[in-house]
């Protein structure tokens, strides 16, 4: 089986302040993977360079995706071929139409996959499927992208977008901060309706909680900028239990390669 | 003196004659007025970057071009399929089209107009209304203190003459088709007086157009005079070619517990100048002052407008935003007063500009000068380039760089299109923002 994503040796930063220092990731269709570890740590970044934002720069390694170089793709690229960021702090857009926006999302995918646009009708279609979804209010989706939208409000109408643009990679950025427990089983129950065999997760996450929903095929903790311990979902627990400095203090022997 | 020059003066050969002589002779029937004018103007001159006022804005060297006076009588040609193409699909206006000034009553369709509506030539006017004409003109558009002002009311005066009578309601909007159309590089004035009688209700869509590609220059000047209680929207639409600039000044007087809303669109043109001047003269006025720029390659366009609240419990609301891109200038310069008896006066201000090239600038400077003590206002006024957070996130989900900007562009720009009262209009003009988005500006 050949490996969807496969990051060797990533070094990133931002602001002249390397964050990844030879983070090493190997993905496989069908997998979930979460990625745990402290503040400060480089999760996010590892998010924003996956995604390509522009700000961070990728100073050493490489990541292909699907056989391809991803660093050297643009993020519209990446999106058109399969790759999703659920952002953590998903920015509002007033006066943007969710609709409008979507739309011409879902064509852009489709248009890059050689197919035809989909007519209105099937759209309005798969929007209501997919906002049911998350049980997403309808009503959310007449307003502008995320706009006045409570912070659970924000989290299901990324995973909701998710589900209409239908990636191979989704990467979630702490989906799980900010949610209360109910809304945290809907984003999880959303998630775990999309596991196929053909699609792979990236789950980064401060703590175990989100775990419980959204069960791991592999574990990893992130400390400075590098993956320090790989298990299966036993680690996460171990964690929860004994915190991140137990991992720190073991953090030399305890490196999976 | 009357008329001593033989031929079609060019406007600078104009200036240069002095006082005595009118722009192209015709000195009846506002002989006191133009002449009044004419003075004020040879003191005022034209401004310079000096004044504060044109800080921005080089009009003196823009009038440097050798532009003729054009004779507002010489008979204008434009083919009636031109004006179809000028008519706002959907709106189902009563239409009427000025060509060069001068109305031009073929090419009009203002059948059915309800009992209590005039509209037609001002020059017409003058001797059919004399009366009203008498009273209203020149009375609140300052010749004594603007420059352009003065030299529009010190030519031929002839432009639209719009009434509606107390207590009417036009159900149906009025689409005042403004065309240029001439061989020779012009200077045309244009002068409309519109009165909206107690208690009236109407819209008002004036929309301009070049039919020639010579450069020509504008010098508009409305007044608009809204009696008590009535309720108007008036939306000017600038869509000139690139050789067309202009001078637009619109002087509104607001009788008590009156509403007004301006809509100013400038999608086209060279250099285009555009004074908002809103006096809610009475207690109890409602004003609104919307505006929009999408400029690119060399434009300019300066909207400089003022409320000058004078009265009690009056509440004014200011929302514009321009996009510049390409090697453009924007300029917002939003001035307030609020006198000493305005007590209670509520009056908002906001100004945003959004900077697409390096080569394109915007300058936005609002003035506020409060001298009640009791009164609500407030002004925020921002200058930047398209949100790169916003754009990141469109991208991240499959949106080409010009798509998302496409996107977010048409947003903002929606925002004032949203305060139009009437359907067919905010749709035509959504689809002309658009288009120039994609098409002009990104594309």
């Amino acid at each position: 089986m050949s490996a969807m994503l496969d990051i060797k040796n990533l070094h990133a930063e931002i602001e002249d302040n390397e964050i990844l220092r030879g983070l090493d990731l190997t993905v496989n269709p069908g997998e979930v993977h979460a990625i745990m570890g402290p503040n400060g740590s480089g999760k996010s970044t590892l998010a924003n360079v996956l995604a390509g934002r522009e700000e961070y720069e990728v100073t050493e390694g490489s990541v292909t995706y699907n056989g391809q170089d991803l660093l050297d793709m643009d993020p519209e690229e990446r999106a058109r071929d399969g790759v999703f960021l659920a952002f953590q702090y998903p920015v509002e857009l007033p006066g943007v139409s969710t609709m409008q926006f979507l739309r011409t999302a879902v064509n852009a995918m489709r248009e890059h996959r050689g197919e035809d646009e989909m007519n209105v009708a099937e759209f309005m279609k798969l929007m209501r499927e997919k906002a049911d979804f998350v049980n997403l209010d309808h009503s959310l989706m007449q307003r502008s992208v995320n706009e006045g939208f409570s912070g659970g409000e924000k989290k299901r109408a990324e995973i909701f977008q998710m589900a209409m643009l239908d990636p191979k990679l989704g990467i979630l950025d702490e989906t799980d901060s900010g949610l209360d427990i109910d809304a945290l089983k809907i984003v999880s129950e959303g998630v775990n309706k999309l596991r196929a065999d053909d699609r792979a997760f990236v789950l980064i996450t401060h703590y175990q909680r989100l775990l419980n929903y959204i069960r791991p095929d592999v574990v990893h903790i992130l400390m400075d900028g590098r993956i320090v311990k790989s298990g299966g979902f036993e680690l996460a627990e171990e964690l929860e239990a004994k915190g991140y400095e137990w991992i720190r203090e073991h953090a030399d022997d305890a490196v999976v390669a | 003196m009357i008329d001593t020059l033989e031929q079609t003066p060019t406007l600078r050969e104009w200036i240069e004659a002095g006082p005595g002589d009118y722009v192209n002779g015709h000195a009846t029937p506002f002989a006191a007025l133009r002449a009044r004018a004419r003075t004020a103007f040879d003191h005022l001159g034209i401004p310079t970057r000096k004044d504060e006022a044109w800080k921005y804005t080089n009009i003196e060297k823009a009038l440097r071009h050798d532009y003729a006076l054009l004779d507002s009588d010489a008979t204008p040609i434009v083919d009636a399929s031109d004006v179809a193409d000028y008519r706002i699909d959907g709106l189902d206006a009563y239409t009427l089209v000025v060509v060069n000034g001068t109305v031009v009553p073929e090419l009009s369709d203002t059948d059915g107009l309800p009992a209590g509506v005039h509209i037609g030539s001002l020059r017409e006017a003058a001797t059919s209304h004399a009366d009203v004409v008498e009273r209203h003109l020149g009375q609140y558009a300052d010749v004594e203190s603007e420059a352009f002002i003065a030299l529009n009311t010190a030519s031929d005066l002839n432009g639209v003459f719009l009434q509606i009578d107390k207590s009417v309601t036009l159900e149906r909007p009025i689409q005042i088709v403004h065309v240029t159309n001439t061989d020779e590089d012009a200077f045309v004035q244009t002068r409309n007086l519109y009165l909206f009688g107690e208690n009236s209700e109407a819209l008002v869509v004036e929309t301009y157009h070049s039919a020639s590609d010579v450069k020509t220059f504008g010098n508009r000047v409305s007044e608009v005079v809204v009696e008590r209680a009535a309720r108007i929207n008036l939306l000017q639409l600038q869509t000139e070619g690139d050789n067309a600039s202009q001078v637009n000044t619109l002087q509104i007087e607001q009788d008590a517990a009156s509403y007004f809303a301006a809509h100013t669109y400038t999608l086209g043109g060279a250099l285009v100048r555009n004074n908002v001047n809103a006096v809610p003269n009475a207690e109890g006025c409602e004003t609104h002052l919307y505006g929009l720029y999408i400029l690119d390659g060399e434009q300019h366009v300066d909207n400089h407008t003022l409320v000058d609240h004078a009265k009690p419990n009056c509440f004014s609301n200011e929302l514009y935003r321009g996009i510049v891109d390409g090697r453009s200038t924007g300029v917002f310069n939003g001035k307030v007063f609020v006198r000493r008896d305005a007590q209670q006066t509520n009056a908002y201000q906001s100004s945003q500009g959004v900077v697409l090239s390096d080569d394109a600038s915007h300058h936005s400077k609002p003035e506020l000068e409060i001298y009640a003590d009791d009164v609500k206002c407030s002004h925020g006024s921002t200058t930047g380039e398209v949100e790169p957070e916003h754009v990141f996130y469109l991208r991240s989900r499959g949106l080409s760089e010009q798509q998302a900007k496409s996107l977010l562009l048409y947003a903002f720009a929606h925002d004032i299109v949203t305060e139009l009262p009437h359907e067919a209009l905010r749709t035509y003009l959504d689809a002309l923002i658009e288009d120039r988005l994609n098409a002009q500006l990104l594309g």
